[in-house]
């Protein structure tokens, strides 16, 4: 069996116990992004003198006993829309490409303390804005299952690339999915946590009330602990909540007997590939079977949450985005005459397509007359989702469905048909807009090996119940990697 | 005959509030400094900095909101107004549009035609923009953030003004209430304090408002004066032409006495003003308001009625002594010091109002210490100087700030009240002039007064009259 292979928290107790080195662990990392980079192209930046620089350090850190956590010296990539001070932060954009920011992002200083080893920044769609990452001007990331189809995204990059070895785990963002139907698509876990749980500052907004960086890894156990380093009051952010019940492994007991959960009947309706229906049912009959409460329920609302999204979204983006002028930072024409020009030019030449149709959209909805129409009743909107959760929870603990309706598409499918591409966000949107916590399980694959993922949904603040249900299915399965990844690990545990 | 026309008035008022950091950010407000050196990631608009509200901010604005009668939005929120310009980093200035922190308040303004209330519509919090330097040499512009993000509130009276008398008077009064409260200084001159004037023109009797033009770039009382003025003018001019007033932002040159408009507001921009997901909304509980409302300072309406009863000054002393904050603090400073209230009003009504005249310059711009208006009283007091030379001595304290008594002691300007040495000079007088001697003998008071003032100049002053006196008139019986 290869190091590669390992879950983070495997390696984590490896490393304790002077079995695997973390510069050893870092190098097979690199290794395997050598070799598979030109396929995959899971990362904008790699940063390899930089790795084993920290690689080092952390080990002389656990040699002296100053660095103890699950997570000391396991090597892990952050997605290139989290701030990390010295190094480029692109967002996957023309428009950031040369940009360094002079801070780093909360999250990723939380993880540097608990020893993490970064090994770059991964591609993405441009600004988040997507479900494929082929809207990245650094080129798409391709499936490590099959070189044919998207990674999905918005985290593509980081989602890919735990899942093929390039790293053992990775820092995603979710705005409307951005976390959970990449991680689905490429046989991985990941987590949104309740809004407010990991602070933003650091993180480039898209829609500010909606985003929350979460872990990618490759197991329950993985995103627990790294959540329960990640979260954290922080007074840079003012969205940021207090919480007392951040020990999110503790909830890692395999046990579900009593615990309720609900199928919502919206979630298996028409648009479902019955594929996946039938994985996401079985699982579902699993932890019925570990001795959970499962049934069915209608949740409603929920053909509405795509249109409130992409309005709440992209208004909020349409101001976010607007500090990328050419005039502090970031890319600027060549040639312009004037301040309009420079402007004007600048965005034209700097964004991709995706970006300018949804900041045209933001814009839209929040001009004078159309306020209300849109930007007030998409506000309303989510209001009602989240009341419609708030009544679904007084009754069960977890609800349960798919993340996604399909398996990764072929790549070049979607962007064609954007409104389908929206249309394939419909199951983890309204998590984001009830601010809930979301989390996504491999739950088998389909007829042509692409993996199925299993979404479970929490209460505000109850991510320990989706862990417990996600822990207790997961428990009996080994991590499975892409023959491709498979076959290019050549470091084995001795 | 010509019709008559009513002016009708509201105004926009700026306020730079005086906390010692950004209202988003921990960076400093401090004016001047290099470019860009009281910036971080926050006020220059950086991906990923997020904004964090400072609370002194909302207690400044709460403070100025109790202080001229407004309701207060317990639950009130920021909004972003989205445009692009290179001194807002951010191309959105964080702003309130939907629920302003304090409304429906007033103030009552005194003039010659007598006692009104004038109406605030609403005060809101935002944030200053940076500054644009352009570059002629370079032929480039360059931005300065240092100013982005200092806070501000903007108070929009409601369209109750008449006439500049009384936009002066409003704005008067703004800026005794702020200034008593220490949430700004309120200068005009350096734009801690800015007033917009939005101005339309109907026929008396006329029930409908007229179409108004905003004006900008008014940066003392006498160029509001002017403005308003001038575009009154301007306006009946239009409409007795038959023309129509075009609702635009102008720009006033005080130079030329001229404004031309700026950007008319049919193609006026759409701010897209939405809440700032960055922020949360802010709760403002009874306690904090009670709290606000208990730390309230004195202020002038009521500082101008105890001077009167506690001081016994005349009330148009007490007017004058209270139409700055500072100067009413030097006041008590020096009060509490010497404990002659008539005394040290004397000096500030006085000596103090004239040498600022000279100066051009306002009370606000008094340096020194009251300790030494106290000393100097006392030794006035105690007879140490006459006041001939007190005069002089406080020209010295208020251009350089000098300990009275050891300036007294340096330069010899003690009173000379040794009668031994005051006699020799007198003696030589009386030698030099014994003509006057002849004629005081010859019944000649005025030549008393003669010799008296030629023994005064001799002693440059310093002598106590009195003795003087008293020495003249037994040495001039006895000659």
């Amino acid at each position: 069996m290869s190091i590669l292979e390992l879950t983070a928290m495997e390696l984590g107790r490896k490393i304790k116990k002077r079995e695997i080195g973390v510069v050893e662990a870092t190098e097979a990392a690199l290794a395997q992004i050598k070799t598979l980079e030109t396929e995959l192209n899971c990362y904008v930046t790699v940063d390899e003198e930089g790795a084993r620089r920290q690689a080092a350090k952390v080990q002389d850190k656990i040699d002296g006993g100053m660095l103890t956590g699950p997570l000391a010296g396991v090597p892990m990539a952050v997605k290139d829309n989290i701030c990390l001070e010295g190094r480029p932060t692109t967002c996957s954009s023309k428009i950031l490409k040369n940009f360094v920011p002079a801070y780093t992002a909360e999250a990723v200083e939380k993880l540097i303390q608990a020893g993490a080893v970064i090994l770059g920044k991964t591609n993405m769609d441009e600004f988040a804005m997507g479900s494929t990452t082929e809207t990245s001007a650094f080129g798409e990331t391709k499936n490590p299952w099959n070189l044919a189809h998207v990674p999905g995204g918005s985290s593509g990059g980081s989602c890919a690339a735990v899942a093929s070895g390039e790293c053992f785990y990775a820092l995603g963002s979710d705005t409307g999915g951005s976390i959970r139907q990449p991680s689905s698509f490429c046989g991985v876990t990941g987590i949104k946590p309740t809004y407010g749980t990991v602070s933003r500052y650091g993180l480039i907004a898209y829609g500010s009330s909606l985003d929350q960086i979460g872990p990618v890894a490759r197991s329950v156990a993985d995103c627990a602990a790294i959540l329960e380093v990640i979260a954290s009051y922080d007074k840079k952010d003012s969205t940021s909540i207090r919480r007392e019940d951040c020990d999110f492994t503790s909830a890692l007991t395999a046990d579900v007997s009593g615990l309720r959960i609900g199928i919502p009947r919206d979630y298996l309706g028409e648009g479902l590939d019955e594929e996946v229906k039938t994985a996401v049912l079985a699982a579902a009959r699993e932890l019925q079977d570990k001795g959970a409460i499962v049934e069915e329920f209608d949740l409603s609302l929920v053909e509405y949450a795509i249109p409130a999204y992409y309005v709440i979204a992209s208004a909020e983006a349409s101001s976010n985005l607007s500090r990328f002028d050419g005039v502090k930072y970031g890319y600027r024409s060549p040639n312009y005459e004037g301040l309009h020009d420079m402007y004007k030019k600048s965005r034209s030449e700097g964004l991709g397509a995706e970006v300018k149709r949804r900041i045209m959209l933001g814009s839209f909805v929040l001009s004078s007359g159309y306020y209300d129409a849109y930007y007030l009743k998409a506000l309303r909107t989510k209001a009602l989702i989240k009341q419609a959760f708030d009544k679904a929870f007084k009754q069960y603990d977890v609800i349960l469905g798919p993340t996604a309706p399909s398996t990764a598409p072929r790549l070049g499918e979607s962007l064609k048909d954007p409104l389908k591409m929206y249309l394939g966000d419909i199951y983890t949107i309204a998590v984001n807009l009830a601010g809930l916590p979301g989390m996504t399980v491999p739950c088998g694959r389909d007829s042509s090996g692409l993996p199925i993922g299993l979404q479970l949904i929490g209460d505000c603040f109850k991510e320990k119940n989706i862990i417990r249900a996600g822990y207790a299915y997961e428990c009996g399965r080994k991590y499975e990697m892409p023959k491709l990844a498979k076959k290019a690990a050549k470091q084995e545990v001795r | 005959m010509g019709k008559q026309y009513e002016t009708v008035i509201g105004l926009e008022v700026h306020v730079e509030l005086a906390t010692k950091t950004k209202i988003f950010c921990g960076c400093s407000t401090e004016f001047g400094g290099a470019p860009n050196t009281h910036t971080c990631p926050v006020c220059t608009g950086m991906p990923g900095s997020l904004p964090v509200l400072n609370k002194q901010v909302v207690e400044y604005a709460l403070a100025v909101g109790l202080a001229t009668n407004c309701s207060i939005n317990q639950y009130c929120k920021f909004d972003r107004k989205n445009y692009f310009y290179p001194d807002n980093p951010q191309n959105y200035q964080i702003s309130q549009l939907y629920l302003p922190i304090c409304h429906d308040g007033w103030v009552e303004i005194e003039t010659a035609t007598g006692k009104k209330k004038i109406g605030i519509h609403e005060i809101h919090m935002e944030e200053d923009a940076g500054k644009l330097v352009h570059d002629e040499w370079e032929d480039c512009s360059l931005v300065d953030y240092n100013r982005s993000g200092v806070p501000l509130i903007e108070i929009v009276s409601e369209p109750d003004m008449r006439s500049a008398d009384e936009v002066i008077a409003y704005l008067e009064k703004l800026r005794l209430i702020i200034q008593y409260l220490g949430a700004s200084d309120c200068k005009l001159q350096e734009g801690s304090m800015r007033a917009d004037v939005n101005l339309s023109v109907r026929e008396m009797g006329v029930m409908e408002f007229g179409t108004r033009t905003e004006m900008k770039n008014l940066n003392s009382f006498k160029a509001i004066a002017r403005a308003i003025e001038g575009e009154r003018t301007r306006q009946i001019e239009l409409l007795e032409d038959g023309r129509k007033v075009i609702q635009e932002t102008r720009r006033w040159d005080d130079n030329k006495e001229s404004s031309h408009a700026m950007r008319s507001k049919e193609d006026a921009k759409d701010y897209r003003y939405f809440p700032d997901p960055d922020l949360v909304p802010i709760e403002i509980s009874d306690a904090w308001i009670a709290q606000i409302k208990g730390k309230q300072p004195e202020l002038q309406t009521e500082k101008l009625s105890r001077y009167q009863t506690e001081y016994q000054l005349p009330r148009y002393d007490a007017e004058i002594l209270t139409s700055s904050k500072h100067l009413a603090d030097v006041f008590e400073e020096a009060v509490k010091l010497s404990q002659q209230p008539k005394e040290v009003s004397n000096w500030l009504m006085t000596d103090t109002m004239r040498l600022l005249k000279e100066r051009g310059e306002e009370p606000e711009d008094l340096s020194f210490d009251p300790a030494n208006l106290a000393k100097l009283i006392e030794l006035v007091d105690k007879k140490i100087i006459n006041r001939t030379v007190a005069r002089e001595v406080f020209a010295e304290i208020f251009e350089n700030n000098v300990d009275p008594a050891q300036f007294v002691e340096e330069k010899g300007l003690k009173v000379v009240s040794d009668e031994g040495a005051l006699r020799d000079v007198i003696e030589e007088i009386l030698a030099k002039n014994p003509q006057s001697v002849a004629d005081y003998k010859a019944g000649k008071q005025k030549a008393m007064g003669f010799v008296v003032g030629q023994t005064m100049r001799a002693m440059k002053g310093k002598a106590d009259p009195a003795v003087v006196n008293e020495l003249v008139k037994t040495m001039l019986e006895n000659a």
